[in-house]
């Protein structure tokens, strides 16, 4: 059958099972779009290619699919870089497919040309140049074998617009030309005995649950493993949701936004399981003084993750769900008081802190938002977060479970996330609660984005928490330098009227009341809705606790002072004195 | 301590780029780096030799092998193996001094591939702590140019070939 190159893209997206792409045209990637009529496929229009990567990245952590991204060449492509990289730190599976100039201007400085195969080959799992339109069908099935298999993450297709144009004999490639995927290792019995046994014997054993619990779906067989052996798990960011946050065992977020007693029993363990996650500097504070008493087993599909940041005692290399259920084979059921007991004390401590459990104030901090809106939703909102305070607080105050996914850049961090992010969310899964966590800051990264919900007609829920600044960063400059506050007061626009201007219907709060009253009104909404809520722009409620200073333990965090202790003098302290 | 490593990788457009890349990225620091054909067409065969000390040359091993052109990886360190340098010494020489340089290159079982007016070209292969050692000797004659291409490495028996991995943290 003859085909052009274009053809050949639409016929491999289809057969690939891709329902939806997000993109925008120009002149390179006009003959594609050409076709787009007659594809079949969906298209999401963004307003700005960024939006399309991370379009594309959200609707992949929801579906479990490959998202799929379109570009045109040279400023399409750049624009669609800080996507990219968001996706390969967070192990994303995408195919990105940007035009490109034709082959014999490739090297000249033509019109809208860019290298983008060189500026993303650090930050894909895979590119390709395709020159030949005889070669396009196999690039594209290896694109997709490549982003979803082993640990995925986002390939890269450039194709000059005359392969687009060019025909060829097509047919559907059976098999990809290189051997793209790699091995699974499958974990020695010998090891898993081991693990076993140390299981057994630990006193105060502790799971760290990473993404790669979550993509691997593995959440009920850890639930299954934690509560036969009686062990507590904590979670990364990008973990949440491979354990329930509701669980009796959980201990919830680990590291330097984490709960203090995760962060208090990952240094005071003899045995820490990691399952599928990397030891990120986030995640350890400072590694010197990182769980000093405790074995390490690191079990990850990556075997490049095997020691890089913390030396372990004993690795698994393989499929972090194929390893939970060989562990839950064998392993016996075990008690252990002490240890619970232990936990239960730091739990004390930790409600006792809660800004939740204060009297009810005047203003409005941000974590009541985050539970009025886990109320209100019965905790069966997917959440899509920005970056920032407003993220930290969604990850400590919205629970998440294996059913409930919570959408997050963590590797990354990139603030203008959450918006589209959300976009691809919901169009992944069109009738679920999807709420948007955002802070004034980031939100406006990617406001253009409003276009396209309306756009689209999706019933998305965008919660802005506006601080009136870059609250993250103010935080840092109250805490580690000396409350010069540089470059971090924002000057926002309305938020009603903006979005109210793109069709959308919005509410402010201010008080609590209003902020629950605003987030019912919202979810009454048909259309999609927005929320901007007026949060505590300074005091303790400002600020995101506890907090684990940069080259501090694990367990050195500053902690939210108690109520009626004076902040400044009380996180100071405990800044100098224990960060060095 | 030096380690070497051996990478089968697709003879593809960019893949030397993408090797170089990974160690850019990674800050791994390489000694040399050489690649050639092998005995199958569409593939290369690329000699990696690392530092061990200032970089771990397992992470070298486990990030190539993720690399989606690299088809197979080998620390051939602690096997038998002929791991070989080749070296181009350009000597200044004079009438007097002509004869000796021709006779040193002989004695490390190198051989003369240019003769000059006022140069001779050596030419010498085998490890490098020999090249070393002839370099050494020859340099009070006045070395005008050097070139080596950075070791290569083959391990001796079958087993290599086979494609047996190894664990290489012997
Ligand atoms: C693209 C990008 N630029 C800069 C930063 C650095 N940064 C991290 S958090 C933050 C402040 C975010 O402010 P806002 O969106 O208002 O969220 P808040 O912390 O106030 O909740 C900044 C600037 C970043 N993470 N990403
Ligand atoms: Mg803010």
């Amino acid at each position: 059958m003859r085909r052009t190159g274009a053809q050949i893209v639409w016929d491999m997206l289809r057969r690939e099972g891709v329902g939806v792409v997000f993109g925008m045209p120009g002149g390179s990637i006009m003959p594609i779009y050409d076709l787009l009529e007659k594809s079949g496929v969906r298209h999401v229009l963004v307003r700005h290619e960024q939006a399309a990567a991370h379009a594309a990245d959200g609707f992949a952590r929801v579906s479990g699919k490959v998202g799929v991204a379109l570009a045109t060449s040279g400023p399409g492509a750049t624009n669609l870089t800080t996507g990219i990289a968001t996706a390969m730190l967070d192990s994303i599976p995408l195919v990105c497919i940007t035009g490109q100039v034709p082959t014999s201007l490739i090297g000249s400085d033509a019109f809208q040309e860019a290298d983008i195969t060189g500026i993303t080959l650090p930050i894909t799992k895979h590119n390709y140049l395709v020159t030949d339109v005889a070669d396009l069908a196999s690039v594209m099935h290896e694109a997709f074998l490549i982003a979803q298999s082993g640990r995925p993450g986002p390939v890269l297709i450039d194709l000059p617009k005359d392969v687009q144009a060019a025909e060829t004999e097509f047919a559907f490639p059976n098999r990809p030309f290189a051997s793209v995927q790699r091995a699974v290792p499958e974990p020695e019995d010998e090891t898993l005995r081991d693990v076993v046994k140390r299981l057994t014997r630990a006193e105060r054993p502790v799971f760290l649950a990473g993404h790669g619990v979550v993509r691997a779906g593995a959440s009920a067989s850890l639930v299954a493993l934690a509560e036969r052996s009686s062990v507590p798990v904590a979670t990364t960011l990008l973990g949440k949701g491979a354990f329930p946050d509701r669980h009796p065992l959980a201990l919830g977020m680990m590291g330097m936004h984490g709960s203090p007693v995760a962060n208090r029993a990952i240094q005071a363990a003899d045995l820490l399981v990691a399952l599928g996650m990397r030891f990120d500097d986030r995640v350890t504070g400072r590694l010197d003084h990182y769980a000093p008493g405790a074995v390490k087993v690191h079990v990850d599909l990556d075997a490049a993750e095997i020691g890089k940041n913390v030396p372990v005692d004993l690795s698994v290399v393989g499929e972090v769900g194929a390893v939970l259920r060989r562990l839950l084979d064998s392993a016996e059921p075990v008690e252990r008081a002490a240890w619970s007991k232990r936990l239960a004390a730091w739990r004390t401590d930790a409600a006792l802190r809660d800004v939740l459990g204060r009297p009810e104030p005047t203003s409005l901090a941000a974590p009541r938002v985050i539970d009025a809106i886990w109320q209100e939703t019965e905790g069966k909102a997917v959440v899509v977060t920005d970056v920032g305070q407003n993220q930290m607080w969604a990850a400590q105050y919205y629970p998440s479970d294996a059913e409930h996914p919570f959408v997050t850049s963590g590797g990354l961090g990139t603030m203008g996330f959450g918006l589209p992010a959300g976009i691809g969310a919901q169009i992944a899964a069109p009738d679920e609660e999807v709420w948007v966590i955002a802070g004034d800051g980031g939100f406006q990264m990617n406001v253009q984005e409003l276009a396209t919900v309306v756009q689209e007609d999706l019933p998305l829920r965008i919660a802005v928490i506006n601080n009136g600044s870059l609250g993250m960063v103010r935080q840092w400059q109250e805490m580690f330098f000396g409350g010069r506050y540089a470059a971090t007061r924002l000057v926002n626009p309305d938020f009603v009227q903006l979005a109210a201007a793109y069709g959308i219907a919005a509410w402010r709060a201010r008080t609590p009341e209003a902020a629950l009253a605003a987030i019912s009104s919202a979810r009454a909404q048909r259309g999609p809705a927005l929320v901007e809520f007026q949060t505590t722009r300074q005091g303790d409620e400002a600020n995101v606790y506890p907090i684990v200073p940069s080259e501090a333990a694990l367990d050195e965090m500053i902690r939210r002072p108690e109520p009626g202790r004076d902040l400044q003098r009380a996180s100071c302290r405990n800044a100098r004195g224990r960060a060095r | 301590m030096k380690r070497t490593l051996v990478a089968w990788v697709e003879d593809r457009p960019g893949t030397l780029n993408r090797v170089a890349s990974l160690f850019r990225r990674r800050a791994f620091n390489i000694e040399s780096l050489t690649v050639g054909h092998t005995e199958q067409a569409g593939t290369s065969r690329m000699t990696i030799v690392v530092d061990g000390v200032r970089t771990d040359s397992r992470k070298v091993e486990q990030n190539l092998r993720k690399l989606i052109h690299v088809l197979r990886v080998e620390d051939v360190t602690e096997r038998p193996a002929v791991l070989h340098d080749l070296a181009m010494i350009k000597v200044t020489t004079s009438n007097g001094t002509r004869s000796e340089v021709m006779q040193i290159a002989e004695t490390f079982g190198g051989r003369i591939v240019d003769v000059g007016l006022e140069t001779l070209v050596v030419e010498a292969t085998g490890p490098d702590e020999r090249i070393d050692r002839l370099v050494e000797v020859l340099r009070p004659f006045g070395i005008a140019e050097m070139v080596r291409t950075g070791r290569v490495a083959m391990a001796c028996d079958e087993d290599s070939r086979s494609g047996r991995r190894r664990s290489g943290d012997g």
